[in-house]
Formats: C-alpha cells, sequence, structure tokens
C-alpha cells in the first residue's frame, strides 16, 4: 500500500481535490502479486479548471514524477473539475493487460 | 541522427502518428489496443511507431514530451494524448472532428 500512500498524499496536497478515488490495478497485468504497478485514478479538483486533457494529464504526472520513473509503470486517469464530475456518467473500466512490456 | 531527431522527423512527416506497443492489427496492451481502435474508427490512415521494437524512442519520447506512458497520439506535431484522452474524445466525437481536420495525404 506504500505506492498508494504516496499518490494519494501528493495528489491531496497539491491539488487539493474535492473527490479522489485511487485503485490499485495491478492484478490486471503482468507483474507479480502485490505489486504497485498499475493504478487508476480519479481526481476531482477546481486546479483542472481551464487545462485542456493534455495539460490535466501532465500536470499530475508531474506531481507523481517520483513515483512514475519508479515503481509505477502506468496511470489511467480520469481528472474532472467539479462542474463535469457533478453530470458525469461515465464507467471507467481499464482494459486488461495483453502481455507486450513481459521482461 | 540522434533519437530525438528521429522523432521529430517522424512528427513533422506524419501530421497522425501513433507510438503504440505493438500494431494496430496485433497491439500488445490493452491501452494501445483500445486507442488504436478509436483511430482507425475516424477512418483516416494514420502512422504509427511500436515502440517495443524500438526502444530507443521507448526511453527518449517520454521525455520529450513532458508524458511518461503509450500510447500517445500525436495531431499535426502536437500530443493529443493517452489513451484516456483519446476514449474520452472518441466518446465525445472530438476525436474525429481532430482527425478530419488533417488533410488527406496526396496518393
Amino acid at each position: 500500500m506504500q505506492v498508494q500512500q504516496a499518490i494519494t498524499a501528493k495528489l491531496t496536497s497539491t491539488f487539493s481535490p474535492i473527490e479522489c478515488i485511487i485503485e490499485n490495478e495491478s492484478h490486471m497485468h503482468n507483474v507479480a502479486k502485490g505489486s504497485e504497478t498499475h493504478f487508476k485514478v480519479i481526481c476531482v479538483s477546481d486546479a483542472f479548471e481551464g487545462l485542456l486533457p493534455v495539460k490535466r494529464h501532465q500536470a499530475v504526472y508531474s506531481c507523481l514524477s517520483e513515483e512514475l520513473d519508479g515503481p509505477v509503470h502506468a496511470l489511467s486517469l480520469h481528472l474532472f473539475t467539479p462542474a463535469q464530475w457533478a453530470k458525469n456518467s461515465r464507467s471507467f473500466e481499464s482494459p486488461q493487460c495483453m502481455g507486450g512490456s513481459k521482461k | 541522427m540522434s533519437t530525438i531527431e528521429t522523432i521529430k522527423s517522424q512528427l513533422s512527416e506524419n501530421p497522425i502518428i501513433l507510438y503504440m506497443k505493438g500494431s494496430p492489427n496485433a497491439p500488445q496492451c490493452g491501452f494501445s489496443s483500445k486507442a488504436s481502435q478509436a483511430l482507425m474508427a475516424c477512418g483516416k490512415r494514420f502512422a504509427y511507431v511500436d515502440i517495443l521494437s524500438n526502444p530507443d524512442i521507448r526511453s527518449e519520447l517520454p521525455k520529450y514530451a513532458n508524458w511518461p506512458t503509450f500510447p500517445q497520439l500525436w495531431v499535426n506535431g502536437e500530443l493529443v494524448g493517452g489513451c484516456d484522452i483519446i476514449m474520452q474524445m472518441h466518446e465525445d466525437g472530438e476525436l474525429k472532428t481532430l482527425i478530419d481536420t488533417v488533410p488527406d495525404a496526396a496518393e
């Protein structure tokens, strides 16, 4: 849970989100049991107001650069402003791994 | 040619280019698979680079792009985003709108 906790702490202090859901999806990938390599992040914050999707993602990637340089292989990001979140009805199913990064 | 020069020339020569794991017909990652399917659904020819067989690009492009993961879609030399953004734009119809701004290549 260490990595997940670090991600939660950094996102919370950087973006002051009104909602922040972090799910470890590593079990869906070709990694050892108990790994913390793949996460889904749903984050709702005023900080995303006025930013295009690519800029929102880059802001999160900068915030978590230490984790991405280290244990984290990929993040699935769903980033919203509070207004977007209020009318959101999407599902956030991540796709299953197809094995490409097998070492 | 350095890796960065290779990347720049790929971006300037290909108005629509997807950096992905595997190929659109044989994707090697679920995220690359979804992204390439959404792009194919837009009905325009696009270039792709399999980063699993191009390790130099795999290691250099994330720094150049300020984007740590793959797939990456670039249109007109600008980063559009990865799988989540591509799928969101696809569902909203914005992806086709963007792709349609690229003129058909003379064939």
